[in-house]
């Protein structure tokens, strides 16, 4: 009989399908897995709404729970129960060694562009000399950002 | 149809059709930059059409996608304002500002609601609006900058400004005004809104292109 641990284990294994580097845990969209016989229940909270990296998700934890044996039960929440404050300090980590600038903690207020126009650090030299060149990127929680100092364009994960 | 469910409908269809509308400048718009703002937009506003439809499929036994797409064009809930074709750029950013300072009243609104799955899908969304507010209001700042630029603005306003009364019920409409005239520093006309429920013709068309790929298979492809 499969166990929670096993299945924290299993969904820790899904890379994010868009940016590879972070797993589904690191990530924190996974909110709690509970068994009942035989059934694994996942509570599962999406990142961006838009995100087409959803539906992938979803089919691959189904996947991995059935390889376990169980017999899956996603349940997608329809709230504000994920923030970019869920991601773990190793995904953080492991973003930024892939050349992403880690999310900023989520402002206690309403967030301005002025706060996201300066003093973020660039992934590939240190330097904090960058700024915001587009508040919007490839995927719906990237934006893009410039580095004065190396010259290197790079992605920063939006706050949400 | 329950008031609820009528109100999730005309949120969606409001996200559904401007996610369209603004992805319609993928590809062609002015610049790089803009190319992927709206195109990224797009993409936000269309996935919180989906959460909202489906809500409002949970209460009416069926799903999203038939909500998006199986219905018939006069079965829309959008307001006009979401509805205009307007591949202008100075229309397109006044469109986007209007619409993006009325749902963000309308999302005030919701977020403080007794009804806590609305409340709190209100509060995701609005969290993600957030960026798309600020990306108007940078435009605002760039086209009021110069006298070129504010004469655009303010035409187009005041083309849309009918239109963009009817994205709110009574209640919320002075919200907007007084926001909207604080931001552009005037008066705007003292118009009737455009309603909810008389579609633009444009909306028929942009349905007829929507749909297609799905009545193209209506024993229900899988993609």
């Amino acid at each position: 009989m499969v166990t929670v641990d096993q299945v924290w284990e299993a969904l820790a294994e899904i890379p994010d399908p868009e940016i590879p580097v972070i797993s589904l845990v690191d990530l924190g969209v996974v909110k709690g897995v509970t068994i009942d016989d035989g059934t694994v229940h996942v509570d599962f909270t999406p990142t961006f709404m838009g995100c087409p990296a959803l539906d992938t998700m979803r089919s691959a934890m189904e996947s991995k729970i059935a390889e376990l044996g169980g017999n899956p039960d996603i349940h997608v929440r329809l709230d504000d129960s994920w923030s970019t404050d869920d991601i773990t300090a190793e995904g953080r980590e492991k973003l930024r060694t892939a050349g992403f600038a880690p999310p900023t903690p989520r402002p206690a207020g309403r967030m301005e562009l002025v706060q996201l126009q300066h003093g973020f650090r660039c992934p590939y030299c240190g330097s904090t000399n960058t700024r915001l060149e587009n508040l919007f990127g490839p995927t719906p929680c990237r934006s893009i950002r410039y580095c004065d100092d190396c010259r290197q364009p790079f992605e920063q994960f939006k706050t949400l | 149809m329950s008031d609820r469910t009528e109100l999730l409908l005309s949120l969606a269809d409001d996200e559904l059709i401007l996610g369209w509308r603004n992805s319609e400048w993928t590809g062609i718009a002015p610049f790089l930059e803009e190319d992927v703002a709206f195109s990224s937009i797009a993409q936000n506003e269309i996935g919180h059409a989906r959460a909202l439809y489906e809500l409002a499929a949970r209460e009416l036994g069926t799903t999203a996608d038939e909500l998006a797409f199986d219905r018939e064009p006069e079965e829309y809930r959008s307001a006009p304002l979401v509805e205009l074709r307007r591949l202008e750029w100075a229309r397109t950013i006044a469109r986007h500002w209007l619409y993006e300072t009325a749902d963000e009243i309308r999302l005030e609104a919701l977020k403080a609601s007794a009804d806590s799955e609305l409340a709190g899908l209100a509060a995701k969304i609005d969290r993600e609006e957030a960026y798309h507010r600020m990306h108007a209001e940078m435009w605002i700042d760039r086209l009021l900058a110069t006298d070129e630029g504010r004469a655009r603005l303010d035409e187009a306003v005041d083309e849309l400004w009918p239109y963009a009364l009817g994205v709110l019920n009574d209640e919320l409409r002075p919200g907007l005004r007084a926001r909207a005239e604080a931001r552009l520093g005037r008066a705007l006309p003292d118009v009737e809104a455009v309603p909810r429920g008389v579609h633009e013709a444009e909306l028929a068309e942009l349905w007829e292109e929507m749909t297609s790929v799905r009545r193209s298979a209506p024993a229900g492809a899988r993609w």
